[in-house]
């Protein structure tokens, strides 16, 4: 095993290199420049920006600069739109805001997406089914746009029995934190109700019901494992959405989260800022999806770490 | 007594009057099992009773479909519900309805008195637990076992179906056995508790032909050593034949034919039975066509009111068409043909053949 998580992390360092080379040439060589702004700037204040931001210099040996950091240090040098700033400090700051919000989102969704789904799943076509499955569906269409400024109608303005917006005292978690969760609460539900339905339609079912065991035996110690596996594999690649905020519940709720850079870095020409963001997430990405693939060796017998 | 008449004769009996001196082990009256499903209902076992002594053998055999894994999932509750449904009848086991009990008393029974193998090893196996795991199951359910003594007792009965290096083995999943292997394995857990009644659905149906015979010698060996009574399941006259001590026919849902193996082959009292005897290759002289019985099994999801063989009967007639139930036409042996029992067909004379 630990071969294995060796290899695919030394596997995973070319990857994060094209990603890097590629959103370099991909920034640099888009149209305009961080420094075109609404009010023509001179030319010479122009020239001392782009010495300032070593801009001045060809491309390549600006990439070879920018990689160096990057490898060396893990660099991403400054942000062209907040001054005297550099990207590793505006993410140290942001990410543990997006972090802590997004354990609590991920705590909430697989609390009650997997109670929902395998609720549904024991009694398919019932009542106990249809309820669970109509709210997840709800929450899948209903975007956080809706439900965020509905949380805040309701709990905040209404009842009074939250702040409407900030990110101050522990409390201010809590309707943020509904609004991610709940949507991806509704996509667990329906994976988990897909994955137990299934399971529970296999033979080996069948032969713990004929030993004797009780439903709650048959449910925990044979189906959960197998059934859950769907919902290991989505849980990767979405932990790396969750824990990294989201533009539009950073936005409803003004927190200062890590989610709204990923939207306003590009908006602003900020050129650091987007290599940070797009890398830290490829990064993430990968170690989630390593973790994912560890987990289900772990669960599957039937895998084996090659 | 006749058993397959029974429910109309020991109906006293049962209301505990009149203890009976010897009552059998396991005694079906009139089990009706349906599917509701959304093209219909599918009558898949329809008015079966039969009954079972301590110790006794007993074959169900029949095609596809026949209903006959139907009813033995059915004495069990095995069927899923919905859309199954045990629609009325008994199963009375050493006294207990397993048809009405509370889920209780059938989940103390289930493993522990009455067990199962199933006719696909690979999948009745969970792969996600190890051997280990799933072969004590029935002990630390039933019986109140620390968790060293179940593997003492699981590695012992591994060895007693003839798993090698058992000790080991019984850390490996099931992926990491062979299908006879496997099937040994399900043996070992159905017998793990020494069950009074051991149900086997086409044990050897998903099995290379060499393993065959073994997986059926073990459960003869193992039913010798706990003197079990055995209902098994399949659609291989000539397994049953060899294995069995009476045998139930069943077609379209319904026993057509019950008697001793011996005269079910000798004293044929069903044209069904007769029709799958002359479909046997081996009984037909050389170098003749394979003989095939004509048409197709009917469709149970319609209501059927006379005999179901009636449309590839080539002893029909008209009043076939009348209902028709399971009668004593000779000694302990019942058939469902209202020809036979009009004493009109002979199928054991010789011009027949």
């Amino acid at each position: 095993m630990l071969r294995f998580i060796v290899r695919r992390i030394l596997e995973t360092i070319p990857v994060l290199l094209i990603v890097a080379t590629l959103t370099f040439f991909m920034v640099r060589l888009a149209p305009g420049n961080p420094f075109d702004t609404e009010r023509a700037v001179t030319p010479e204040v122009r020239k001392n920006l782009e010495a300032f931001y070593g801009r001045d210099k060809p491309l390549p040996q600006q990439y070879f600069t920018f990689m160096k950091n990057l490898v060396t240090r893990g660099d991403f040098g400054p942000s062209t739109r907040y001054p005297n700033r550099t990207v590793n400090e505006l993410i140290g700051e942001s990410f543990p805001v997006s972090l802590e919000l997004g354990l609590y989102s991920i705590a909430i969704a697989l609390f009650f997406g997997l109670i929902a789904g395998v609720i549904a799943a024991l009694r398919p076509n019932t009542l106990s089914d249809y309820v669970p499955m109509s709210l997840a569906m709800i929450g899948i269409c209903l975007p956080t746009f809706v439900i965020g400024p509905l949380l805040i109608l309701i709990f905040a303005l209404m009842l009074g029995w939250f702040n409407a917006s900030g990110w101050f005292s522990p409390i201010d978690r809590v309707l943020p934190a509904l609004t991610m969760g709940g949507i991806y609460a509704a996509y667990i539900a329906r994976l988990s109700r897909g994955g137990m339905l299934e399971v529970l339609n296999q033979d080996f079912i069948r032969t713990a019901r004929a030993k004797g065991a009780s439903e709650k035996r048959v449910i925990f110690k044979h189906a959960l494992r197998g059934g859950l596996l769907p919902v290991i594999s989505f849980l990767g690649p979405a932990m790396a959405g969750i824990v990294t905020g989201s533009f539009v519940v950073e936005t409803i709720f003004q927190i200062p989260g890590l989610g709204r850079y990923f939207v306003t870095a590009a908006f602003n020409r900020d050129d650091g800022m987007i290599m940070g963001t797009v890398i830290f997430y490829a990064t993430l990405i990968i170690t989630l999806n390593l973790i994912v693939d560890v987990v289900q060796v772990w669960l599957n017998p039937k895998l084996k770490f090659e | 007594m006749e058993y397959w008449n029974a429910p109309y004769f020991i109906t006293p009996s049962l209301h505990h009057s009149v203890p009976d001196p010897m009552p059998p082990l396991l005694q079906v009256e009139n089990l009706h099992t349906s599917f509701h499903t959304r093209h219909g209902i599918v009558r898949a076992v329809h008015d079966v009773s039969f009954s079972l002594e301590k110790g006794e053998t007993l074959g169900i055999v029949g095609e596809s479909g026949s209903g006959k894994s139907v009813t033995c999932y059915s004495l069990l509750r095995l069927i899923p519900e919905p859309p199954g449904r045990i629609e009325k009848g008994k199963a009375l086991f050493d006294g207990v309805d397993l048809l009405s009990c509370s889920k209780n008393q059938l989940r103390s029974i289930r493993g522990k008195r009455v067990s199962m193998i199933f006719q696909d090893p690979m999948t009745s196996l969970n792969p996600f637990l190890k051997i280990e795991d799933q072969l004590i199951e029935p002990l630390l359910i039933h019986e109140n076992l620390s968790r060293d003594e179940a593997v003492k007792r699981g590695v012992k009965a591994l060895q007693d179906v003839g798993v090698p290096g058992a000790e080991e083995r019984i850390k490996a999943y099931p992926h990491e056995f062979s299908g006879g292997m496997r099937q040994r394995v399900m043996i070992a857990m159905a017998l793990i508790t020494k069950p009074d009644l051991l149900i086997a659905d086409e044990p050897t149906t998903a099995l290379d032909v060499t393993v065959q015979a073994q997986i059926l010698e073990l459960i003869k060996k193992m039913q010798k050593e706990i003197g079990m009574a055995v209902i098994l399941i399949s659609h291989d006259l000539g397994v049953v034949s060899g294995f069995c001590d009476r045998v139930n026919v069943m077609y379209a849902g319904r026993v057509v034919e019950s008697a001793n193996i011996a005269d079910l082959f000798a004293r044929t009292q069903h044209p069904y039975t007769r029709a799958l005897q002359k479909s046997i290759p081996a009984l037909q002289p050389k170098g003749a066509e394979l003989y095939t019985i004509p048409g197709m099994p009917p469709d149970v999801s319609k209501p059927i009111r006379g005999c179901p063989f009636v449309p590839r009967c080539e002893f029909a007639q008209p009043k076939c068409e009348n209902p028709v139930e399971l009668l004593e036409v000779e000694p302990n042996h019942g058939s469902a043909c209202l020809r036979v029992q009009q004493k009109e067909l002979d199928l054991t004379s010789e011009d027949l053949r």
